[in-house]
């Protein structure tokens, strides 16, 4: 789960890592209030997350509250690279003397967290890395020795950093790494941390990934769930417990299993249709999942058949069929559906599927034949 | 011939309960014909479920029936502690099928066992488990979709997939040696390159199916080892050509950032390293079927 920068920022201060005062603004009325409260000039800022923010107008300086009201108004509505902007995070301006970067994620192929600092923050640190590599200070941490002391103040004179900055950028590094680990963060990374004309160290942006795996642990994400997702395909898969990702094609999707849902996207694709999402209904899907996961595809009015790919471990052929059979009873399916059965149970599952061939749907043998079949029936129903 | 795990393997089941996964999978397990030679529960040392006598901790179970690989389906907040106390056991060889440990957990474990458990292998978590064809099967595959006999040996990441290609290559008459799921979570226990490296030095596996998945470097890791180190043919499928770019697809490890970990990426290296790669899981079975009907010629022409 991404937050945004307000919630990254809120979520830093839990761990005592500086930021600039501020606050929340839904509307322009509330950008200024937020403003007079944290003392003038301010820094307007758009909150979506995506990059880019800056360029495309939706962070401006202000220095009273006419100009908050101009900028709030001018930014709040404003499209950045598809993401509507429907709230502000409003916080003092700083008097900047340098611009750094710092982060923690989890380097895969080393198996262990990686700590990244640079002099050269501000800018795509995927830039920096490709064009002056030298340029981020760079060591990895095992998770059962921590993150010493000593690495970072060796971490933070190793990437260059303004003297008078190493000490708080070290101390702000420890407390980082307590966040990435004990905040469960996939990655928590600063860009820019700042070092002030007067000599403070904090960060100016926050970018946060939380793991929802760790979810259990972290009663307080509730808040951050809230905001999280705004494709309403995908907010109802996420209420029904289901993996969903929508794509832009008209073949709907349902498989069990992240890697059979993949390469089910993948045959279709293969054989010229356009898969309209990836979905995974898990490894133990019965009826009542079967069933909610039909009621999702069918509220996407670009899916014109549905593909159902199966392979039964734990998941059984017969749930599966009944599954079916009552979302059909439940909901009006609007497009045709082809079936792929195999597995644990399968015959059992395709005898009942065979009973209700004549209302829309098709049981087909193999993974290929039924994506070209999905592909063709949504051919002909295009609209 | 197999890898890891065989006739002589004795699993204990940790967290065995009457109603829980652990018992289901395990007497799934048993009637597979391996070995089920114990539970542990720490409430219920001493009782007999289903015939599998439970203890109240790894060690104990070891001690007293031999115990040397187990079986973790305990959810998610105990599943790290589980896989702990399985090595503190001194047990061999660990599969951990639980889905949805944190990140965080799993790193520390992964490099807490290297550290001070090398003699535990740890297969997952959020895997299949591992199949030795008509001798030993750990964890939720249906068994009676492999085929003894060899001579391929199956590794992946996808769980489906993993079935699916297990069942492709049973329909099409090839045998397997052992199948294993290693997992799509961004910090498995034992990698593909883990895997490799068995599958060379088991003198029955003839060649290797390799199933693959969008995200992280796993699969080009596997590239550099099979080109520097592997002898036996592979052929690999890599699922998710069609994943959109910095979203998670099921698994948490399955996610593309930047241009890096794309399945194009993955399917490059996989070539340049002389790998049969193919373009879906059907494609797969058959370029192995090819491989395997030129190695069955091979061995009948050599006398002796």
């Amino acid at each position: 789960m991404d937050l945004y920068e307000y919630q990254g920022k809120q979520y830093f201060s839990r761990y005592g890592i500086p930021v600039s005062p501020g606050g929340v603004a839904d509307t322009v009325d509330e950008a200024v209030s937020v403003a007079d409260d944290v003392g003038y000039p301010v820094v307007v800022k758009a909150q979506v997350k995506v990059g880019g923010r800056g360029k495309a107008g939706g962070i401006q300086l202000a220095q009273d509250p006419q100009e908050v009201r101009r900028h709030a108004g001018d930014i709040l509505g404003m499209d950045i690279k598809g993401h509507v902007v429907h709230r502000l995070w409003i916080e003092r301006a700083s008097d900047i003397a340098q611009e750094y970067y710092a982060s923690f994620t989890l380097d895969r192929s080393a198996k262990k967290y990686l700590c990244m600092v640079s002099a050269m923050g501000g800018v795509d640190i995927e830039e920096v890395a490709d064009s002056d590599p030298a340029a981020i200070a760079r060591r990895h941490v095992d998770p059962v020795d921590g993150f010493s002391a000593e690495s970072a103040s060796e971490l933070v004179a190793e990437a260059g950093l303004h003297e008078g900055a190493r000490e708080q950028a070290a101390s702000l590094l420890q407390k980082l790494y307590t966040c990435y680990v004990e905040g469960d963060c996939d990655l928590a990374e600063i860009n820019p941390l700042i070092y002030t004309t007067d000599g403070r160290v904090h960060a100016l942006d926050a970018k946060v990934t939380l793991d929802d795996n760790a979810r259990f642990r972290h009663a307080d994400w509730e808040e951050f769930s809230a905001t999280e997702t705004t494709d309403p395909r995908e907010r109802l898969a996420k209420e029904k417990g289901l993996q969903y990702v929508g794509l832009d094609g008209f073949v709907g999707i349902i498989a069990n299993g992240a890697g059979l849902a993949m390469s089910t996207c993948d045959v279709v694709e293969q054989v010229g249709g356009k898969p309209a999402n990836f979905l995974d209904i898990g490894g133990g899907a019965n009826a009542a999942q079967m069933a909610n996961a039909l009621e999702v595809i069918n509220s996407d009015e670009n899916v014109r058949s549905i593909l159902i790919n199966i392979f039964g471990g734990i998941t059984r052929g017969e749930e599966v069929a009944n599954g079916i059979v009552e979302a059909m009873g439940r909901v009006q399916i609007a497009s045709p559906i082809v079936i792929r059965l195999d597995g644990t149970n399968a015959e059992e599952g395709r005898r009942i599927l065979a009973d209700h061939a004549a209302e829309g749907l098709e049981s087909v043998p193999t993974m290929i034949e039924a994506a070209r079949r999905a592909t063709a029936l949504a051919k002909e129903h295009r609209p | 011939m197999s890898i890891f795990v065989d006739e002589n393997t004795r699993v204990v089941i940790q967290g065995l309960s009457p109603t829980g996964q652990g018992l289901y999978h395990g007497l799934r397990n048993r009637a597979y014909g391996t070995n089920v030679v114990a539970g542990t529960n720490p409430k219920r040392g001493g009782e007999t479920i289903e015939g599998i006598p439970v203890f109240s901790a790894v060690a104990e179970a070891v001690e007293s029936t031999g115990a040397d690989a187990s079986f973790i389906s305990v959810p998610p907040p105990f599943a790290a502690e589980a896989v702990v106390e399985a090595a503190e056991a001194g047990i061999g060889f660990v599969v951990c099928i639980t889905e949805g440990i944190p990140a965080h957990d799993e790193a520390r474990v992964y490099n807490l066992l290297r550290r001070d458990f090398p003699g535990t292998r740890l297969l997952g978590p959020n895997c299949p488990g591992i199949i030795s064809a008509g001798k030993c099967n750990i964890g939720i595959t249906s068994g009676d979709i492999a085929l003894p006999g060899g001579p391929v040996g199956l590794v992946s990441r996808s769980g489906t997939v993993f079935y699916q290609a297990l069942y492709e290559l049973t329909q099409k008459g090839v045998g397997q040696t052992t199948g294993v799921g290693i997992g799509g979570d961004p910090v498995p226990g034992l990698s593909f390159t883990d895997v490799l490296a068995a599958f060379e030095d088991d003198p029955g596996t003839k060649a290797v199916l390799m199933i693959g998945e969008i995200g992280g470097s796993a699969e080009e890791q596997a590239a550099e080892f099979i080109g520097a180190q592997l002898s036996k043919p592979v052929v690999a499928y890599i699922a998710g050509v069609t994943a959109p770019p910095a979203r998670k697809m099921g698994h948490a490890g399955a996610i593309i950032s930047g241009s890096r970990g794309t399945a194009k990426a993955k399917m490059e290296a996989l070539a340049a390293a002389g790998v049969i790669v193919a373009q879906n899981p059907t494609e797969a079975g058959e370029r192995m079927v090819e491989i395997v009907t030129a190695i069955r010629k091979d061995e009948g022409m050599t006398p002796g």
